[in-house]
Parts: structure tokens; sequence; C-alpha cells
């Protein structure tokens, strides 16, 4: 990491600084904006910047320190009341008074909309505004898709015939892995849940690295620790998956606060599921990046499924995308299964993370076109035609298929060729992973700390010596 | 604001704590040769007067020990060195990490301008600014979780758990992921946090706030656990943690945070993984930690005067254990009492016990006692609260029965 200036800032802190940051302009946040609007809007708005050009330059950085400490009741961030109400002053600022006792409904009139960019036969809506996506791009975005496809069920069979223990598929949700990643630079921090392995492929993992995890070889970058799919690399930026749910999201919380320190151009971003949503570590992490103005990108899953709970049993507000606003935290609901969409969001939430130092909640709706694990058989609480139509009606790789297709970037021996090439590979992947020997036992006692300590030396000679005087009882295949 | 001690000032350096605070124009005591600093220090008031001299200020500070016999710490007795009091020594220690290393940050509730609810971190906000001592939200586990992030994203940060009880909100992301991650990334990410906070039986706090956690972390494989107990130990053992690539959990107690020791002027770090011997002895190892060090030191005052001669030893490894220090002074003396503060049931003694007997059966001349609290919450009435606390009448009884 490059550990640029970290000096004291004791000075700076109780200058009340300007933060010079521009906020997005109305029309992103708020009323949808015409298409003529934004090919016409002049050069520096920021809106034209972002949809023009890949990278623009930043508006203002916020400073390092906060000059609020010693400020009290400061009401900076409410809005103002222009219509002349009483108000009162309590911690945390005016309000307007009112004598009319009414309480804010629990669920809206409306549900928040929903962001999408093209329609289910992959043509792009009247209206709608996203960032321009290129042949390259485009065809590499959907390329990877159907890999991560291909991957799933090839893995999934993998396991039915027993050649791996365990596997978890991202059938449906492959716009969200692979869009996101590519919004995304590599310097950007990724903290998964366990659904996410198209963010790897997008960074460059090979199917060989993915097949030697699942198969827990003597390759695996994790030495054969964790299960399969959770993978991990540092050098790609993508922090081992752990199995608990939610406790990487104040984890990337902490790594957005390291980027902040260090003022690199880089946020963090970190996925979780709707059911992920329910725990602890979602409210506090999320409500500490609103406080701690971390640049974090939440992006919520919202797969409609936690294990056999459906989201009504779940939660009972309007998705998850609503409490983006209850911590302070600028949000958007986007069509998950419309790759188009998740990359513009995704571009568009990068950008403002950054730039304004804030964090942005995505909330991606789509379905687990498959079951939750293969320890799951999910016909058991849903219907398998409605699993059947998901996959098929509302697949997200055929609907991206149709776009590249009517753009001419796409054709059905592209398509045939991608996929035999790619089912290709992945059983020779398998096959390969399948044959490397598994980590030796030495591997056991490494990495627990930085040195073996004297105990764990001990306990490993004491292992070594019980194989030597039974071998029968111990696999032959682990090398010692 | 309040008016701040610090150490090691001559009277004619200015010291403004008020807005217009000029970190460039002052010169703080750590930045400078440490063979300058003095024995003396300076109260000095907000507005940059000073307020008492050092004479009248030692004053201030010496009517809030709470020791319990000697502190008979082994300092190094070359240089005259500087007294001050265990939280200090915790600052000092915190302090020039935190000038060493810029990637070193603290985190913890009310740590940053409050200083911290037992003002181990005070002074630190204003000098190192809000991002390198973040206050956080009432949520142990998320921001352990934090901490971890950072730590995996190349940070150093230091965890403060108001209270050691509290870090029990935070099991899950010190057990599934602090001491996990390491391994399960295949060495790829590293965790070099620290989780530090007081625990230990207080006085009267009550059973929420007189845990013992090192009992229930013991078994969290990936982690180290030290607990300091006097200033020169403090210090070190804090500078160790902090340079450490591995978690470590440091345990405060307390009722310990105000003893006063004379410590040295030149840097020093402890090894984490050492016991320290505070009393070579031939009839009996007696093997402490923490406040409980100071229980059984005065035990042995009554120990001496009837004629026996115990060695003790204060363990601040508890995990891993120092069996090296241990098995000797076991080889040496055959008898083993372990005094500890945590329950009886799966402690650090209950762990130390089936450790000494393993690995040293053939050296006892007696089998191990070990004298720890009752396996109940910590009542809060005052003359409860003292029976469930091993005292050093216990202990010498123990030592007479251990040595008949």
């Amino acid at each position: 990491m490059a550990l640029c200036r970290r000096k004291p800032c004791a000075a700076s802190q109780f200058e009340l600084l300007r933060r010079s940051r521009g906020p997005a302009p109305a029309s992103l946040i708020g009323a949808p904006m015409s298409a003529a609007a934004a090919a016409a809007a002049p050069s520096s708005s920021w809106l034209a910047r972002l949809i023009g050009g890949p990278r623009a330059g930043w508006v203002g950085r916020t400073p390092r320190c906060s000059p609020r400490r010693f400020e009290s009741t400061v009401a900076e961030k409410l809005p103002r009341f222009a219509s002349g109400n009483l108000t009162m002053d309590f911690p945390g600022g005016k309000v307007a008074f009112t004598p009319k006792m009414s309480f804010i409904s629990e669920s809206p009139e409306e549900r928040a909309h929903c962001y999408r960019v093209l329609d289910e036969d992959g043509q792009p809506l009247v209206h709608g505004s996203f960032v321009q996506v290129s042949e390259q791009v485009a065809v590499r975005m959907y390329s990877e898709m159907v890999t991560l496809q291909t991957m799933d069920n090839i893995f999934y069979e993998a396991q039915r015939q027993g050649r791996i223990s365990f596997y978890v598929t991202s059938i449906g949700e492959e716009a969200i892995n692979i869009a996101s990643a590519a919004a995304l630079t590599f310097d950007d921090l990724v903290f998964p849940q366990y659904r996410e392995p198209g963010v790897l492929l997008w960074r460059g993992f090979t199917l060989q690295e993915f097949a030697n995890q699942c198969f827990g070889n003597r390759d695996d970058y994790g030495k054969g620790r964790q299960m399969p799919v959770h993978y991990g690399s540092n050098k790609l930026n993508y922090f081992t998956v752990s199995s608990t749910i939610a406790t990487q999201i104040p984890h990337a919380v902490g790594a957005a606060y390291s980027l902040k320190m260090d003022e690199k151009d880089a946020c963090a971003v970190t996925y979780f599921g709707d059911g992920g949503t329910s725990e602890g570590d979602f409210h506090a992490a999320i409500n500490f990046a609103a406080v701690r103005e971390a640049p974090v990108i939440f992006i919520c899953r919202n797969n409609g499924w936690a294990i056999s709970t459906p989201t009504a049993d779940q939660f009972r507000s309007d998705g998850i995308v609503v409490r983006g606003p209850a911590y302070g935290v600028r949000s958007i609901r986007v069509d998950g299964n419309d790759a188009l969409a998740m990359y513009s969001s995704v571009r568009a939430a990068r950008e403002m993370a950054i730039g304004e130092q804030r964090p942005i909640l995505i909330e991606a709706l789509t379905y687990r076109a498959g079951h939750h694990s293969t320890s799951d058989d999910s016909t058991k609480y849903r219907p398998a035609n409605e699993i059947e139509w998901w996959r098929t009606a509302r697949d997200p790789v055929s609907r991206l298929r149709k776009w590249i297709e009517s753009n001419g970037w796409w054709s059905d021996e592209a398509e045939s060729e991608l996929r035999s090439n790619v089912r290709k590979q992945l059983l020779h992947a398998i096959q390969v992973a399948e044959r490397v020997e598994k980590p030796p036992v030495s591997d056991l006692f490494t990495d627990v700390y930085d040195l073996p300590p004297s105990n764990l030396r001990e306990q490993e000679m004491l292992l070594r010596e019980t194989i030597k005087r039974y071998p029968q009882d111990y696999p032959g295949e682990v090398p010692v | 604001m309040a008016a701040a001690v610090f150490q090691g000032f001559g009277a004619s350096t200015a010291l403004s704590l008020s807005k217009s605070f000029d970190s460039k124009r002052v010169k703080l005591p750590f930045g400078r040769s440490l063979s300058e600093r003095r024995a003396s220090f300076v109260v000095v008031g907000s507005d940059g007067r000073v307020v008492l001299d050092s004479s009248r200020a030692r004053k201030l500070v010496t009517n809030a020990v709470a020791t319990k016999g000697d502190s008979a710490a082994a300092t190094s007795a070359s240089k005259p060195g500087h007294e001050l009091l265990l939280f200090e020594a915790l600052q000092e220690g915190l302090e020039e990490e935190m000038e060493r290393d810029p990637l070193v940050c603290v985190m913890g509730e009310d740590v940053g301008h409050y200083g911290g609810s037992y003002k181990v971190t005070k002074g630190l906000a204003t000098k190192y600014g809000d991002l390198r001592v973040l206050d956080t939200p009432i949520a142990e586990n998320s921001f352990t979780g934090m901490g971890i992030g950072a730590a995996m994203t190349g940070l150093r940060p230091i965890v403060e758990g108001m209270n050691m009880g509290f870090l029990l909100l935070a099991y899950n992301q010190i057990s599934n992921n602090c001491g996990m991650l390491h391994y399960t990334s295949g060495g790829q990410f590293k965790i070099p946090i620290v989780i530090r906070g007081p625990g230990g039986v207080g006085r009267q706090l009550g059973a929420e706030h007189s845990q013992r956690l090192e009992s229930y972390f013991q078994s969290i494989p990936g982690i180290q656990m030290v607990a300091c107990s006097t200033p020169y130990n403090a210090k070190g053992l804090m500078k160790a943690a902090i340079r450490s690539d591995n978690p470590v959990i440091l345990f405060e107690h307390v009722l310990l945070y105000n003893l006063k020791e004379r410590i040295p002027d030149e840097e020093y770090v402890l090894s984490l993984e050492e016991a320290e011997m505070v009393r070579p002895g031939e009839h009996v190892t007696i093997l402490t930690y923490s406040r409980m060090r100071y229980h059984v030191m005065q035990a042995a005052k009554t120990l001496v005067n009837k004629g026996y001669d115990p060695e003790v030893i204060d363990i601040r490894s508890l995990k891993p254990f120092d069996l090296y220090t241990i098995g000797n002074s076991v080889k040496k003396t055959h008898r083993v009492l372990i005094v500890e503060e945590c329950m009886r049931t799966g402690g650090i003694g209950a762990s130390l016990t089936a450790a000494i007997n393993e690995n040293f059966h053939d050296y006892l001349d007696a089998p191990i006692v070990c004298l720890s609290s009752q396996d109940v919450p910590t009542p809060y009435a005052g003359t409860l609260e003292e029976w469930t606390v091993v005292q050093p009448g216990q202990i010498v009884t123990a030592v007479e029965q251990l040595c008949k």
C-alpha cells in the first residue's frame, strides 16, 4: 500500500474547512433525465463528464480531519425551512414543529423505483441515462457472464458426482457479479459474501485457480484450509471469503477508512444478500460509514431468498434501499439482472464514493435461480416452475446477449465457440486440479501465527509421530 | 478544557491546548531523544500557563494508587528513569508507536477527545487527528470488524474495549475472522491488530463489568494473549503487541491503572511470550498474572516472615504459556501454586495446570494447587465481592499446605 501523506493533521483540524465537494446534480438524485438532455448537457456538468468519458477529474476532496468536533448542534446536513415555520433547536439541529399529529407510514404509497436500462428483450429503454459501454467491454462482460454460468453448472455437476464436496452457484446473479466488477478498478478492495466469484473472474482469476481452491489442492492460495468457493486473492484485492454472514461489511468500512487515510483513488466494495442485512454488523457498519464518511459501496444482492426464508419473513421495509436514507446514505435500487444498469450505477457510485468521500448503497433486485448451495434443494420451499421461469425468461445472460447481438457485436457462431471453449477449459481444469496433490501436513500448522510457536511445533511433532506409527489410519495420498 | 499533565517538559516549553493549537510549533517529548527527558513534569493549563510545578504535581497523583504490597518490578537500574502511572505508561508506549509508525491507529468508544474512559488515549486525538484516533459508535462487533478490515488492508489498528466484558459482543469477529483469516487465506492477509481494554474484578462494578475474558478467549487459535501488571511491562507489552504481525489481545486490569513506578527513559520493547521472574525462591513456584501478582507479593511478605522462600513468576503471556521459564522453576522447587482471578472452570489456571501436569509431571512432589475465583457472577456487595477474589491469607494457607 502506498504510504503517502500520513502526517498528523492537527493544525487543519480546528480550521473551519470548506468541503469543496460539489453535490451530484439534482438530476442524478431525483427525477430521471432525458437522453436528449443528457446529450445536450454542457461539458462542465458532472454528469456529462461521467457519461462522456470514462474517468473525469474529481470534485473536491474532503479533508482528513473533521472540523466538527467542537461545534455543537450543527444543522448542516438538514434541509432548510424556507417556509419560515417555527423551529425548535435540539441536539442534531433544527426541526420544524407541527401541531398536527401524524405518524410516518410504515410502508410508502409507492415502492422505490428500480433503475433499469435494457428491457426484457435487451433493448435500451427510451429516456434512459446510462454510461456508454464500448464493444470491447460489452463483449468481455458477456463472455465472462457466460464463463461464470458455465463454471457454475460444471462445478455443480462435479459436486453431484462427488468430485468436490460442496459448491455455491451464482445462477441468476451473473450480471451483478460481472457488471459491478467491470465498473470498478483493480485498486478497489472487494469484500465478498460468497456468491460473487464473478468479480474474481473479471479481475483475472483463472479457471484453474478456481478449480484448485475447490479441490483444496497444493496450488490453492488458501492452502486447502477453506471450503470450496471461499476464494481469496490478495493480488487481485479480493478478500478471502469467510462463511460468517455480514462480517465482511464492517471489514469493508475499516478498509475504506484505511484508504481514506491514505488518500487513495480507490474505494472499498462489499457484497451481501437480503438476509445479511438482518445482521447487526450490517446496521452498525453502514451507520459507521455514514458518520465517518468512508468511501464504501454497499451492494446488496436482494435475490428474494435467504436459504428458505423469503424476504417477507426477513424484513418488512420496502427492501433494502429505504434503509440507506435511514442512516444518511445515498442509495439506489437497480435491476440486478440488467448488466448495463448495474454497470452504470456502480460506476456512478464509485465516482461519488471517492470524489465526495461518502458511502453509497446499491440494492440490486434479482432472483436466486439456483439452490442456496449443493446442500439445499430449493424445490422444497418454492415452486419449480417459478425457478424455471427466472432461469430462462429472466436470465440476465441472455438479456445482455440480445443487446450485443442487436449491436452487431455477437453471433451464434461466437456463442457456440465461446461456450464449447469454456466448457473444455473447465473440464480440463478440473481434471488437472483433481490430480494435483493435497497440501502437506506441515500446512496444518503454518499461518496460524506469523511463525509457529512452540506449542504448535510440539503438536506437529506429535502428529507426525502418530502418522508414522499408524500409517494405515491416515490418508495415503496426503504428503507428510 | 481541563489541564493536562505531561511528562518530561522543561518548564520553558509552552503548550497550548486551545483551538489555535499548532502541532508544528510545539515540541512534544517523544519526538526528542529520550535521554533529554527529565523526571519532573509540569501541569499546564489550557491557555499555556504553567499551573503547577513538578513538586506539587507529584502530590497530585500519589493518592490514587491501588497497590497491594510491593511492586517489585524489574526496572533497569542503570539510568534514573522517570516515574509514571500505569495508564500513562500505556499511553507512552502507544504514543511512541504512533509516532514511529504512521500506520498505527486507535479505535474505540470515547477514545478520541474524551481521552478514553481510563485516559489511556488522552491527548492522542489532539496530536494525531480524528482519523488516527477514531471514536466509534456502540457496536463492538462492528468496530472490531472494522479494525480487522483495516488491518488486512495495511493499517495497524488498536481496538479498545471500554471494558473487556463488552468485547464479548465482538467474539464473533475475534474468533471467526481475527484469529482465522490469516490461516484460511493461506497467509495472504495478515491481521496485525491489538485488542486491549480493562478487565478483571474492580471495586463493586457489578457482574457484567467484572468479566475475566482471558478464559473465554484462550481457546481461539490464531491470537496471542498477554496481561500486563506494572507500568514497566505495560509499556513494553503494548509496544511489542503493536509491532507484532499477529493479532494480540492485551489484558489490563481496572484496579491497576494508577500504579506508580519508575521506568527507564530509553526505549524498550518486551517479548510477548516471556514470563517475568518477580521473586526468585526455592520452596514453591507461585504462578500468577495481572492484579493477583500484588496479592501474591503481599502474601510473600508473610511467607518470608514464616520462613518460606516462594518463587513468584508473573506469567504475563497467557497464550502461549512460557513453559520454559515455568518449567525451569518447577524443576527447581517441585511445587506449584497458581493464583488467578479467573473462575475455576475453564480459566487460565485450569489450562496452566493441564500444561504443567503434562510436561513436568515427573518433577512435581505434590499436586498442583490452583486458587481461583468461584464459579459465580461477581456480586456487587463489597464484602461478597472480596470473597470471590483470592486474598493473601488464602495464598499463605495454600503455600503452607503445599509445603507440608
